[in-house]
């Protein structure tokens, strides 16, 4: 019984996980894009479209991903191509993905599909426990092999150096030689791909239809996590199992009649994230973690 | 000369045209739904009455609706849209459109508005509704006599007086066969957020609860339950096809003779909705008896079972079951009514208790 419950934990958590750890890598490279809520529906929908189209549920994990890429470029181009605000046009983006989705989806909306099955590995998920890490299926699996790549090349590769010297100081990155906008379009588009991918998690696995508005708000929540997990990977794993276990939490605590009111344990994941962001920001910007050029357009000057 | 005289008949016979087209104007019908009407849930719901509205009067009426408008400001505008097309007649299809179908009403007078699930009226506004509790306590009798665990989990979306009639009705049903059997309810605080429904109904199964029922809006919960061997009931229409093995049936709602039956006042012209600050005579609630509400085939239980379901559901349509009649006792053991007692439509929009049967408290 607690197993279960754990596993929904997890389950509820895998979209965050993915579409944090993307929106992560472009936050490193200094572009903020606000954008994650419509590219995780984008994914959501297309994912679910390819799905039902092929009947093969792995077909839909790259159609979402690359859903998610395809409004990224959109962005990258009005972002990195014309200098755009950032703020401005990644909400615009959100709005795009959000109705885009929603005329895409309008013939879905009734199917059903079979989603992504549970892909038990031998012995490991028997273990008490830690077992049901092992109960998931190949879409969690992948979240958890790129969220420990993602900080693997983010932190001993000297890929991962040019993209946090791109985010820290594009105008020393460019004076070094590097390519400021080169990296952050690749940036924006890993982004897109992994919100397209935590998009496709919910149709695909949580749910196995597209109703319109399905992420209800899960893309902010992952770009709040970002910040939660003050830029590095690992935590976004434990941020996200966080914020997952106080929604499930929250469920539980009803169904026990604990007492609690729902509203106040609803509210506990963003009180967190204040006081986290509270508790790290007194302590200097450095630690913060925050990308020192985060949000601020590059224009080649020589 | 002879261009000009084929020019000339025919704008005679156009104009002909025009005059017989206005002898029997069709009668405008608009329809404001809040989401894209899909194909399962509340909104679906409306749209199929729509199309039995247009089938059943032809080339009489024209309807026409507009989707996904948000419960709030906006409805405003959208109304007095379909006030500009010239509709004659405007359903409002959700209960966070009261005010704005209330206030627009005063500004055209003659136009009927009608405002469904609401309770403020107007000599210009009526308001229509489904007894969908009376489905909730057939709902009961099954889960009742289909549980091994004895627990039942219950989603709702918010604690507001709708909602707590259907959790009451579904346990004076489950408590009318089976005394062990209690219900857990876990609110969801949304009328549709599939991925929380899906949650809610994963930690109700982690619980305990083999049979599950909802008051929020997607397919979520029969999915999950369809997935994990458990069984549930479908939401304001049939949704089976998301959980073939595990909906026992679904209370359908029926709006398509209550659209009749008010487009049919207009064009006899007796639609009034009375006197009085109230106008009470134009609050239309109907159940069951009256087909406002459907239930589909029971399936995925044994004979017996579906035989005991098709007894209350005929005893409700019929008038000689009441689903509220005392002995009742709410779950502290206060008793609410007395024997031979029965509660009036009052007593069900007033609810602000759990009947026994049901654990915990109503949030507040």
């Amino acid at each position: 019984m607690f197993d279960d419950l754990l596993l929904t934990v997890l389950l509820t958590s895998i979209p965050l996980i993915l579409a944090a750890t993307g929106e992560l890598v472009a936050e490193k490279s200094g572009v903020l894009n606000l954008g994650v809520e419509g590219m995780m529906l984008m994914g959501a929908v297309s994912a679910f479209g390819f799905a039902s189209l092929t009947g093969n549920p792995y077909v839909g994990i790259l159609g979402g991903g690359l859903a998610g890429m395809m409004v990224a470029m959109v962005f990258a181009v009005f972002v990195l191509g014309l200098a755009t605000n950032q703020v401005a046009t990644g909400l615009a983006l959100t709005i795009f993905g959000t109705g885009l989705s929603g005329l895409i989806g309008a013939p879905l909306v009734g199917q059903a599909i079979d989603g992504l099955s549970a892909l038990y590995l031998p012995i490991l998920s028997d273990l008490p426990l830690v077992g049901v890490l092992f109960r998931l299926d190949a879409l969690a699996y992948l979240a958890m092999i790129i969220v420990a790549v993602v900080s693997y090349v983010l932190n001993k590769t000297k890929a991962g150096l040019i993209l946090r010297a791109v985010g820290v100081n594009h105008d020393s990155a460019h004076a070094l030689g590097y390519r400021v906008l080169q990296v952050r379009f690749l940036a924006v588009c890993f982004g897109g791909f992994m919100a397209g991918l935590g998009g496709a998690y919910l149709p695909l696995v949580l749910t196995p239809h597209w109703a319109e508005g399905m992420t209800s708000g899960r893309g902010w929540i992952a770009l709040a996590l970002v910040v939660f997990a003050s830029w590095r990977p690992g935590r976004v794993i434990i941020g996200a199992i966080l914020f997952g276990g106080v929604t499930i939490l929250q469920l539980v605590a009803q169904a026990r009649g604990w007492g609690v009111p729902s509203q106040f344990l609803s509210m506990m994941p963003y009180f967190a994230t204040i006081i986290v962001l509270v508790l790290i920001s007194s302590r200097g910007r450095i630690q913060f973690g925050a990308p020192a050029h985060l949000g601020k357009n590059f224009m080649a000057t020589r | 000369m002879k261009n000009i005289f084929s020019k000339l008949m025919m704008a005679f016979a156009s104009f002909g045209l025009i005059a017989s087209a206005a002898q029997a104007e069709p009668l405008k019908v608009g329809f404001v739904y809040l989401t894209n009407p899909g194909d399962h849930g509340w909104t679906y719901a409306h749209e199929l009455g729509r199309q039995q509205l247009q089938d059943h009067f032809g080339d009489q009426i024209i309807t026409s609706y507009v989707e996904n408008v948000p419960e709030g400001p906006d409805a405003t505008r959208v109304i007095r849209e379909l006030v500009a097309e010239g509709n004659d007649v405007i359903f409002t299809t959700s209960f966070g459109y009261m005010e704005q179908t209330l206030k627009v009403s005063k500004e055209y007078p003659d136009v009927y508005f009608d405002h469904i699930t609401g309770y403020k009226r107007g000599p210009n506004m009526a308001t229509g509704n489904i007894r969908f509790y009376e489905g909730r306590y057939v709902q009961g009798v099954v889960a009742g006599l289909t549980t091994e665990t004895n627990q039942i989990g219950y989603l709702a979306a918010f604690p507001i007086p709708e909602v707590i009639q259907g959790i009451n009705a579904f346990a004076r049903g489950l408590r009318s066969v089976n005394k062990d059997a209690t219900i857990k309810v876990i609110w969801v605080n949304s009328w549709y957020d599939p991925v929380k429904e899906a949650d809610a109904a994963k930690v109700l199964i982690a619980e305990g609860a083999d049979i599950l029922a909802q008051h929020t809006d997607s397919p979520a919960m029969l999915q999950t339950a369809e997935k994990a061997g458990a069984k549930g009931f479908g939401q304001s229409s049939d949704m089976h096809k998301f959980a073939p093995n595990a909906q026992l049936f679904a209370s359908v709602n029926n709006w398509g003779p209550y659209y009749i039956s008010q487009v049919q006042k207009v064009i006899d012209g007796n639609w009034s909705t009375g006197e009085g600050p109230d106008h009470w005579a134009g609050n239309t609630w109907k159940g069951i008896g009256d087909d406002f509400l459907v239930l589909t085939d029971f399936k995925n239980m044994p004979a017996d079972v579906a035989a005991k379901a098709a007894a209350a559901r005929d005893g409700i349509g019929n008038g000689s079951l009441n689903i509220f009649e005392g002995p009742m006792m709410d779950n502290a053991g206060n008793v609410i009514l007395k024997d031979g007692e029965v509660l009036d439509d009052g007593g069900l929009w007033s609810m602000n208790y759990y009947v026994e049967g049901v654990e915990g408290n109503i949030p507040n």
